[in-house]
């Protein structure tokens, strides 16, 4: 009928708009799949380009779950030739997955030992995060309260309903608060990181389906929200500051307690497996690790270097201090371990 | 008459060929995906894997919490319906518009405007923000037929000596129980599948079978007991389904349609009875006030800052700050937003009024029990409601991933999904109005010597035109609101506006929170006037008929 005639051009369009695709997307252009918390400078990128005599084009595939999702679902056949964000909660699944070529890019010997973490040598440490508290600077001077210093200070009376957590179910910082309390307690001993989560629950922890709802709805400092004290990153102090409102204070809102637990949280890249084109991955992946790149990715993706010898923007070495111990873990003992950690920390918290 | 025919094949293959290439077929390749090596465990290892995913419970849970969402927003939305079809009052037209406006509004952004409007999360929060969300679904679907309901019908009810009162409301509802039934279910299966409604303002712990497959299949990697879950909501919708044809077959009486220009007898605002007064001003001006409460928070937050109100957000919303590569500006955001809407109304009415004439005309051949093809083509296009979004973006992945069709990384994908989602409410939009055409009149005008096109234009357009605005609508506001990025490859080039607003949430500092508001307000703009527009185009193609 009247439709007819409209289906059979969209369908012919569709077609067409296809095979153009699929023909474009081969030749000069390296394809990347990150997370959408990935950044980068235009210039940088175009640097890449120039050098490489390459166009690349990104694609995103969510958060850091769903990206390997996707990047595992269409191993062999791959969407991209490189992969970012694999993070080391997920670095035993990308690496059980086998949808990795080896690397056979030098890692900087700058990059401290603590970050590379795989040993099969397929992907490359390109940033870290640290998980910690923040506080609401603030809200503790009003109330004449000192900021917490330990993790057991939380469970004190004092700092009753103070507290938004993410789910480690369904959040990456979320998950990786849980594991740097399982590093700090243990899971044996006569206090187990299990007894700690009890006290939290009686001292009426609030839990958050995300890092967005935790920091955005309920953290104190940066809205509607009521609880001074909320997980997040160490550098989140030093972005407040970046993205305050005129005028712009001389120091943050907010604070990233020393706590004794921050977990280090790096993230990696790598080649996909099946790609057409190895050569300029494996290149690009040698650029992310370049001093250029690792230099560009503060003020960008609001994380640090996994360098150490890249040079950090001021705002950086004032308000976004590297945690002292931070937790590490080994990968493959997360990838063994955490959906009974979750399940169980999910019966204590929540149900 | 071998023309007919063969028109009225191609009118249903074309839809079906569409499904079957972007719903079943990635389907059917993710689902054997997933379910493959845990069905090789045969019954035993299935039922563990309920038992584990706690089936029964989910099930319990997102059915209660759907049927109450659904009753509160039809005991809203059918009177809302009726003020806004039947009754003349002042500033009619600009707060319908406000009413399909939460519509489009992402669930992380709906989240904020509660939170800020100090709602306490838990199952009172999520049946408040579904109720948001659904009562223009329900007063769009169910005032589409209220409009060309025949006016005759109740002046010779009460020529006939019926009270005014009760007897004629009840024929009345009788007439539009099909809609009813229709928007009920529509608003069900929403509810019965919501994601982010749930994860954010539900509070720890709640979930249904949709935010059960997400966590399975992204969180912990489990594609077993994620497609599990899946095939369970897609079998669970399309029960439901059946049910309600059934149902609608029961339902549909002998009602005949009239173009909207000959049913509207708006009683104007100063002949208006007591009770019209109340009724326009509870459901009229109460329904939008109470719908403009979270959208004015969310226009407060774009103006929040630490030192009182500013615009600081807006104006920083057209500064790259960084230098990003991955910066979009809210004019960019905004176009790409246009374009895939645009694509995915196109392709939505393109399958959607075909396959609704298509269902009408195999209902009306096989009398009051249709079973063919047409059935189940009226039947395949709702399947997008239980379809978990999730499901559907990974099995484009695999599915759609060889030459001639790459489409994995394509931005065409965007509004192909889109058309999907919408196609249920446009095809429900379309449906009664369809089916009460009299075949007569089309068969006339080709018997006076008119193309089958310009017998289209003469005869169903003008009682159509409400139905395909209608039909419009719903694809527009489900494309532009709608945040692909989740479960599809996302090109940063083309990112949408919700896309930015997610974006920006995903840093930390007042202005990205600031920002975040402004292009929310951005995006509500932008769907009043796409509404708008659309209203404007169908008023001028259809001269004689009116705006909802």
């Amino acid at each position: 009928m009247h439709g007819t005639r409209f289906s059979v051009a969209a369908a012919a369009l569709v077609l067409l708009a296809a095979t153009g695709a699929a023909g474009a997307a081969t030749g000069n252009v390296l394809t990347v799949l990150t997370h959408s918390s990935f950044s980068a400078s235009k210039g940088v990128i175009a640097a890449f380009e120039a050098e490489a005599g390459a166009k690349v084009r990104f694609v995103e595939g969510g958060d850091a779950g769903e990206t390997l999702g996707k990047a595992i679902l269409s191993r062999g056949n791959p969407i991209a030739d490189v992969v970012f964000g694999i993070d080391n909660t997920f670095l035993g699944r990308a690496l059980a997955a086998d949808i990795l070529e080896p690397l056979e890019v030098p890692i900087p010997a700058t990059i401290p030992a603590a970050l590379r973490l795989d040993a099969s040598g397929r992907l490359a440490p390109i940033d870290v995060g640290y998980v910690c508290l923040n506080a609401d600077r603030a809200w503790f001077a009003r109330r004449g309260l000192a900021l917490p210093e330990t993790l057991e200070d939380l469970a004190l009376p004092a700092y009753k309903g103070l507290l938004v957590v993410e789910d480690p179910a369904a959040s990456s910082p979320g998950l990786a608060f849980l594991l740097a309390t399982v590093a700090r307690f243990g899971e044996t001993g006569p206090r187990p990181w299990q007894r700690w989560w009890e006290d939290l629950r009686a001292n009426d922890v609030l839990v958050a389906s995300d890092w967005s709802d935790a920091y955005y709805n309920q953290f104190s400092a940066t809205g509607s929200g009521r609880r001074p004290l909320v997980v997040s990153y160490a550098t989140s102090p030093a972005a407040e500051l970046f993205y305050a409102a005129d005028p712009k204070p001389a120091e943050p809102p907010t604070v990233a307690l020393p706590l004794d637990a921050a977990f280090r949280q790096v993230e990696f890249a790598g080649v996909l497996r099946g790609t057409r084109q190895p050569d300029l991955a494996r290149h690009f992946v040698a650029f992310l690790l370049s001093r250029r790149f690792q230099e560009d990715i503060p003020l960008q993706m609001w994380v640090h270097p996994a360098d150490a010898a890249a040079r950090l923007p001021d705002l950086f070495t004032r308000f976004a201090a590297v945690p002292r111990s931070p937790v590490g873990f080994d990968p493959s003992l997360v990838d063994a371990r955490r959906d009974a950690w979750i399940r169980e920390w999910t019966r204590i918290v929540v149900k | 008459m071998r023309r007919g025919l063969a028109g009225r094949a191609a009118a249903g293959l074309a839809p079906l060929a569409f499904l079957g290439l972007f719903l079943f077929y990635p389907l059917a390749r993710v689902l054997a995906l997933g379910l493959g090596p845990l069905a090789a465990g045969g019954w035993a290892a299935l039922a563990a894997a309920s038992r584990d995913a706690d089936l029964g419970g989910l099930l319990a849970g997102s059915g209660l919490q759907a049927l109450a969402s659904t009753a509160i927003s039809l005991a809203l939305g059918v009177p809302t319906a009726w003020v806004f079809a039947r009754c003349e009052f002042p500033g009619r037209r600009a707060l319908a518009a406000v009413l399909a406006v939460p519509f489009v509004l992402p669930a992380v952004v709906v989240a904020a405007a509660f939170t800020a409007l100090g709602v306490p999360r838990g199952l009172g929060a999520v049946l408040a923000a579904h109720v948001f969300y659904n009562v223009s679904v329900v007063a769009r679907i169910v005032g589409t037929s209220w409009a060309t309901l025949d006016p005759r019908l109740g002046e010779a009810a009460r020529l006939l000596g019926a009270p005014r009162g009760p007897r004629l409301a009840a024929l009345t509802l009788r007439l539009l129980a099909p809609a009813i039934a229709a928007a009920g279910l529509l608003v069900f299966c929403y509810c019965f599948t919501s994601f982010g409604i749930i994860l954010l303002l539900g509070g720890p712990g709640a979930a249904t079978l949709e935010t059960e497959i997400w966590r399975q299949a992204v969180r912990l990697a489990d594609f077993g007991a994620a497609g599990l879950l899946a095939l369970v909501q897609l079998a669970v919708t399309a029960v439901l389904m059946a049910l309600y044809a059934r149902l609608q077959r029961r339902l549909s009486a002998a009602m005949r349609q009239v173009p909207a220009a000959a049913a509207r007898r708006r009683a104007p605002a100063g002949a208006a009875g007591t009770w019209q007064r109340v009724a326009v001003a509870v459901f009229g001006y109460g329904a939008a006030a109470l719908v403009a409460v979270p959208l004015a928070a969310i226009v407060a937050g774009s103006l929040a800052t630490p030192g009182g109100v500013g615009v600081g957000a807006w104006t920083s919303l057209f500064r790259n700050a960084t230098g990003s590569l991955f910066w979009t500006s809210p004019l960019a955001a905004a176009r790409s937003s246009l374009a895939f809407a645009a694509g995915a109304l196109v392709a939505a009415l393109a399958v959607g009024l075909p396959a609704a004439y298509a269902a009408a005309g195999a209902a009306r051949r096989e009398g009051r029990r249709p079973t063919g093809a047409g059935a189940l083509l009226d039947l395949a296009v709702l399947l997008p409601l239980g379809t978990s979004a999730i499901t559907l973006g990974f099995g484009f992945l695999v599915a759609l991933d060889r030459p001639p069709i790459d489409l994995r990384a394509s931005p065409l994908l965007v509004p192909i999904a889109h058309a999907l989602v919408a196609l249920p409410l446009v095809t429900r939009s379309l449906a009664g109005p369809i089916a009460a055409l009299d075949p007569r009149l089309g068969e006339a005008a080709a018997a006076l010597g008119a193309g089958r096109a310009r017998a289209w234009r003469a005869v169903d357009l003008p009682v159509l035109g409400r139905a395909i605005a209608s039909a419009a609508v719903f694809a527009f506001t489900v494309s532009i609101g709608e945040f692909a990025a989740s479960s599809l490859l996302a090109r940063p080039e083309f990112a949408t506006i919700p896309v930015v607003i997610y974006t920006r949430l995903g840093t930390p500092g007042a202005l990205n929170r600031g920002q975040a508001f402004a292009m929310s307000a951005v995006l509500m703009i932008v769907c009043a006037l796409g509404v708008a527009a659309i209203e404007r185009l169908r008023g001028r193609g259809a001269p004689g008929t009116e705006v909802l």
